[in-house]
Parts: structure tokens; sequence; C-alpha cells
């Protein structure tokens, strides 16, 4: 098991005539994923690689019986991108354009949610990947094996250095959901925390975390009231001065809010242990996990 | 994007919400001209993107051209908590019966728009929110239904404005969503708005943040820029693409993507360094970006040594590599260099910058190695 995308995931690409568009959605393939179409408007009928183009998602998922979206679109096209897959039909949305302006994403957010038929993963994240199975989205699906560790993050990079010290250490993945960096995340911990406690093939959570909002702090609510399986946490930015966007668009202290400390002590006031550096978090959730078989 | 209080006024007054007349003025000629123009008695406010300039001395009434004169010569150029002043603005002094204060915020956890209104205007509305949490009323918008009229009377009436005015403090709430959605904003704050004899209710102060991901659709607010109040390193990284923000400290740091660079900071930090800037090279780094952000650190000159921490996805260590060799031979940098590659092409980068034996390089295996020894390595460069 894993959750989210698998060896039933259906991928339809936005963007796919791109330039980072083709070169994902290929390698996406090349990894496994069915990658069944492409939405770019006025060029329908041509193919990448022979991957169907459409003109648009109703289409695409007429013809091919799409389940799961990529969105590769520039910022200004992504939102509408994304309301199209949804209208379509699309179950699983996940959205990798950074730059989303944030009323977009606020509209995006608000509109899914009133519909209750999509779930969207980003925007400005890495995707998705269960090792093994599929991989929708950038993340570099050769640092990682399949295993029983579930993984969510906010950050890309922070991901593959913590899923790498993992693998040395000869564990695995079940799934590694990469929520974005952005203020108005289509899904943030919770949703994927609750996927990951209901897998069998999960025993063990990472979260990593860092400054901005309080999606961490509620988490760690829901984690204490909810979850029985081990979480490891990693929050980054404890050093961040307030008022500055620290690179993602969410990673902000405002005031005295979404400091890197409250999140941790609210996560640690609830039992979830946090490293201080990625390689201590991989150390944690290797000695919880006991030797690698 | 944070503005200035009067790029924020000039913005309300497009969408209708009523202020001072005024004119900004970058000289005490303009100044004074500005203030007769306007009439005494005349208040002239420093424009700086920071709170307290009342207390620092950088709002004052003038009541004649000498006093315009005399205020406008001690503001201009004046240092409020480390930004000096380079503009003011020059507004009719506006007689005052109540202060209130209105916001509204984009709420990320919400996910909504979190109107607030508070008849204790004129005060730190964090201090209020925390003495009395009572004292300010609250109210979400669902941003599918965008502010009704009966969202402005609610949020007065809750609030406790004066009942003569419950009418135009909504219209101003309304107005003020406006202009948070139709200029992509993510706070339109008034402290304080505020009710003069004559009933009219007015915006006194104007702080706004716009959202930078939006600017492409407003060009005008693109250009309204504070480039004075930016940091010659973080103007500099911009021009050039990149994103990076400006520290204390003295070791400057490279990595990509912005999780990481800011756990290598928090690593740093650690270890007993302090980080001299945040740089993310970004997903894809070429060689050529990593040449500009070599010398965008390096142009901070409380830099002393510098710790490149990559771990290659999309990013390729090789081109990394390749990036920091040209930089070497282009700029020839004269502090240490710790630098650490893992992830794609790692050992391909390695043997590049072995090959290229450069001076002052030294590679690390690990992300807490590499900070441990450029730590070290700072340290024992005398200041």
């Amino acid at each position: 098991m894993s959750i989210m995308v698998d060896s039933a995931t259906k991928l339809c690409v936005s963007g796919i005539t791109g330039r980072e568009g083709t070169f994902h959605s290929l390698r996406n393939r090349d990894y496994g994923t069915q990658v069944v179409g492409g939405v770019t408007p006025g060029k329908g009928g041509q193919d990448v690689d022979g991957i169907r183009v459409f003109n648009t998602f109703h289409e695409a998922v007429s013809h091919t019986g799409a389940n799961t979206a990529m969105i590769f679109v520039p910022p200004r096209f992504a939102a509408d991108s994304i309301l199209e897959a949804e209208d379509a039909g699309i179950g699983l949305i996940v959205a990798i354009t950074e730059g989303i302006p944030a009323h977009d994403e606020l509209r995006v957010f608000n509109t899914l949610k009133k519909n209750g038929r999509a779930r969207l993963v980003g925007p400005n994240c890495p995707g998705i990947l269960s090792p093994g199975k599929a991989n929708v989205g950038i993340i570099p699906a050769a640092f990682f094996k399949q295993g029983n560790v579930g993984v969510v993050s906010r950050s890309g990079t922070l991901t593959y250095q913590i899923g790498n010290v993992l693998a040395q250490r000869g564990f695995g993945n079940s799934t590694i959901v990469g929520i974005g960096g952005d203020p108005v995340p289509g899904s943030d911990f919770i949703d994927v925390i609750a996927m990951f406690q209901e897998d069998p093939e999960t025993e063990l959570i990472v979260m990593c975390g860092e400054i901005g909002g309080d999606a961490e702090e509620r988490a760690a609510e829901f984690i204490a009231a909810n979850v029985t399986k081990p979480v490891v946490a990693y929050i980054a930015g404890f050093t961040a001065p307030p008022g500055k966007t620290m690179g993602h668009a969410g990673a902000i202290v405002s005031g005295s809010h979404g400091t890197a400390k409250a999140k941790a002590e609210a996560l640690e006031s609830k039992g979830v242990r946090v490293g201080r550096t990625p390689t201590e978090v991989a150390e944690v959730a290797v000695s919880l996990l006991g030797t690698a078989a | 994007m944070d503005l200035l209080e009067y790029q924020g006024k000039q913005l309300f007054e497009r969408h209708g919400v009523p202020v001072p007349t005024g004119r900004p003025a970058s000289t005490v000629e303009e100044a004074v001209l500005a203030a007769d123009e306007i009439g005494y008695p005349a208040v002239i406010k420093a424009q700086v993107q920071i709170g307290g300039r009342g207390k620092a001395g950088g709002i004052k009434i003038a009541r004649n051209r000498d006093e315009a004169r005399a205020h406008a010569a001690a503001i201009l150029g004046m240092d409020i908590r480390g930004l000096t002043v380079h503009e003011v603005w020059v507004e009719g002094a506006s007689e005052i019966a109540s202060e209130y204060y209105a916001s509204v915020i984009f709420d990320r956890s919400a996910k909504a728009p979190l109107l607030m209104l508070s008849t204790n205007g004129g005060m730190d509305i964090e201090e209020v929110a925390a003495s009395d949490p009572q004292a300010i009323a609250r109210l979400h918008v669902d941003p599918l239904l965008g502010l009704q009229d009966f969202h402005g009377r609610r949020l007065a009436y809750e609030a406790g404005v004066d009942a003569d005015v419950v009418r135009p403090v909504g219209d101003m709430l309304a107005k003020l969503y406006r202009v948070f959605v139709e200029e992509d904003a993510t706070l339109v704050e008034v402290n304080p708005m505020i009710v003069t004899p004559e009933r009219q209710v007015k915006a006194l102060d104007a702080k706004v943040t716009l959202d930078d991901n939006a600017l492409y659709r407003h060009p005008e607010n693109a250009a309204l820029r504070d480039i004075s109040a930016e940091d010659p390193q973080e103007r500099m990284a911009k021009e050039r693409g990149l994103t990076y923000v400006k520290l204390e400290g003295n070791i400057g740091v490279l990595g990509n993507g912005a999780g990481l660079v800011m756990s290598t900071l928090d690593v740093v930090a650690e270890a007993g360094g302090a980080p001299a800037n945040f740089l993310d090279a970004g997903g894809g780094s070429k060689a050529e970006a990593i040449t500009s952000a070599v010398e965008v650190i390096l142009s901070d000159p409380k830099v002393k040594a510098v710790l490149f921490n990559i771990f290659g996805g999309i990013t390729r260590c090789d081109e990394v590599a390749r990036g920091l060799i040209e930089a070497f031979a282009q700029i020839n940098p004269t502090v240490p260099f710790v630098v650490r590659l893992d992830g794609t092409n790692d050992v391909e980068g390695r043997r590049l910058l072995a090959e290229a034996n450069l001076p002052n390089v030294v590679t690390e295996s690990t992300m807490d190695g590499a900070a441990a020894k450029v730590v070290e390595l700072a340290a024992a460069v005398p200041a």
C-alpha cells in the first residue's frame, strides 16, 4: 500500500508541451507511472514522445480515463488549470507551479473544498512519490526505495536529504508527499498524516515543517488526538529573522507568529520527537524502527 | 511587498477610501511647497516601513511655513530604527473625535480573509488583542462570496462604533475589502481610522502589503518598490533573479531549495556560527547562476567564509562545481569555501573540484560536518 499515487494512477499533465513539463512527464513515465495524456490548449492532436496531447482536460479525461493531474503551467495560468482539472472530474491534482498569486490560491482552495470532489496537493511542491509504484512530480526517485516510512514535507530538498539518510540506513518509504511552501496549500500536514495513519504499509511518519503559518501546531493537536503511529518531526528556520520571506512564499515569521521554536514546542508537548538537524531526524526514525531487516 | 504609508493612501484614494489630502516630498523645499498648498496646520510624516515613527520624532505638526521648513529639515535624513528617511508625506491636519482600528488580513489558517474592527484605535493592535481581546470584532469572509453589506453592519455593531457612523464605517470596510481583493493585497490595515467632529470617517494611516506573486497583473504597483529601503546585496540579488535574504553574521551560505537553506542556517548556528545570508540557488541551477550567486554573497564585506550545501535533486552537483570553478576564475575570492555536494552527479562534482584544486576550498561529505568546518574557518579569519 501507499497513499495518493500508485500503479492505478493515470496521469494527465497540464503544460506537457513546455520544456519542464515534457522533461518531468517523461521522467515520471520512465519510472513506471502511467502517463496517459497531456493538456495544452491549441496543441490538441499532437503528441509528446507518444503521449497524446489534448486541448482540454474534459477531452483528456473522456479519452484516457485520467484520474490524476499534474500542473506544470506558468503561475498566471495555473489556478485556471487546476479548476479545469477539477471540473473535468479528476480526483487528485498535483500542482508543481511556483508563484501562483495568493488570492488565486484562496479561490481555488475554497472552490475545491465547497465542491468536495478533488484533492489538491501543492502548489509550489515537488509532487508525490510512492517508491516502486508511481512518481508524480519532480522528486528524484533514485534516492528512495520502497519501505514503511511515510514522509510529508513543505520542502523538497530537505525531503531528499532525510530520505537519503534513511535509505543509507536501509529504510525505505511508503509514500513521500511534498505539500509545498505556499501560504495556502491544497493539502496540509493533517490531511496527509491522516492518510498515513490509515495506510497499512506506513509504520512511521516523518513530517518536515518550516516557519510561517500554524499548520505544524494544528498537526500537533491532530496527532495527539488521532495518530497511533510514531511521528518524528523536523522544523526549519530557527534562525530566520521576523518579517522576511525565506524563499518559500509561506515561510515568514509574522511578528511573534509562525516561529520554528513555537512549532517545535507544540509538537514536543504532544509527544512528537523533533530532530534538531535533518540527520538527527533520520537517526531518530531509525532508532524507533529498529535495525533494518 | 510592503507599501509606504503614502503609497497605501494613494491606492486607497483610487478605490474611494476617504483619506486626508496630501503630497509626498523628498526635499525640504518640496515639503514646504506642499504644506503651503495644502494649508496649515499640516502634518509632516516620515515615510519608512517601520512602526513607532511618532515616538521617534518622525511625525510633526507644522502651524506655519517656518515650522514646516524646520520639521521637514529635521525629519528628512533622520534615522528611525536603522532606516533612513528619504521621503516625507505632507497632509492636512485632521481633527479627531474618535480613533478606530480596521484591517483585512489574509488568514492562512482559516484560508479566508479576516476582517477586524475595534474602537480602540491608535494603539498597537497586538497589545489590544492581548490585553482585551473582546475589544476587537472579527469576521471571516467567504472569498467566493465576497464582502456583503451585512458583514460591515454586523462588525460595526459588534465593535460598538458610534451609532451615527455605522453606515460610513461599513462603507469603509467594503472599500478596504475591495482594495484587498482587487490589488492582490495580503494585508490592508488602517490605524487609526478616525471619525472627525463633522462625523466623517477617514483613513489616517495606511499599511498595505501586496502579494509579490501577483504584481504581474498590477504593473503600476510593481513600480512602487521602495528601493531606498532595500539592502544593496538584496537589490543586487533581485536584479539577478536570486532568492537572497541578508542576515547579521559572517558566514555566507548557498544551498538549493528554501527548506534546505533554512535548515543550513540553523545547523551553522547550532555549530556556533552566524550566517551572513540566506541564498537559495533554486532547482536546476546552472553554472552561471552559481557564479552570479557567489558574487552576491561576496559583495557583503562581512563575509569571512562561505558554505555551499547542495543536495542535488534536479540540481546537478557537477553543474554547481563548474559554477564554483568559474567563479574562482572570474573573481578569485580570498575567503575560504566549504563545499558539501551530495545527490545527483555528486561523484562527478567532487572529482571536478578535486581536479581544479582551487585554493581555499574544502570539501565535506555531510551537512553537519560542513557546518562545523565553516564555523571553524570563519573564526580563524582575523576580524
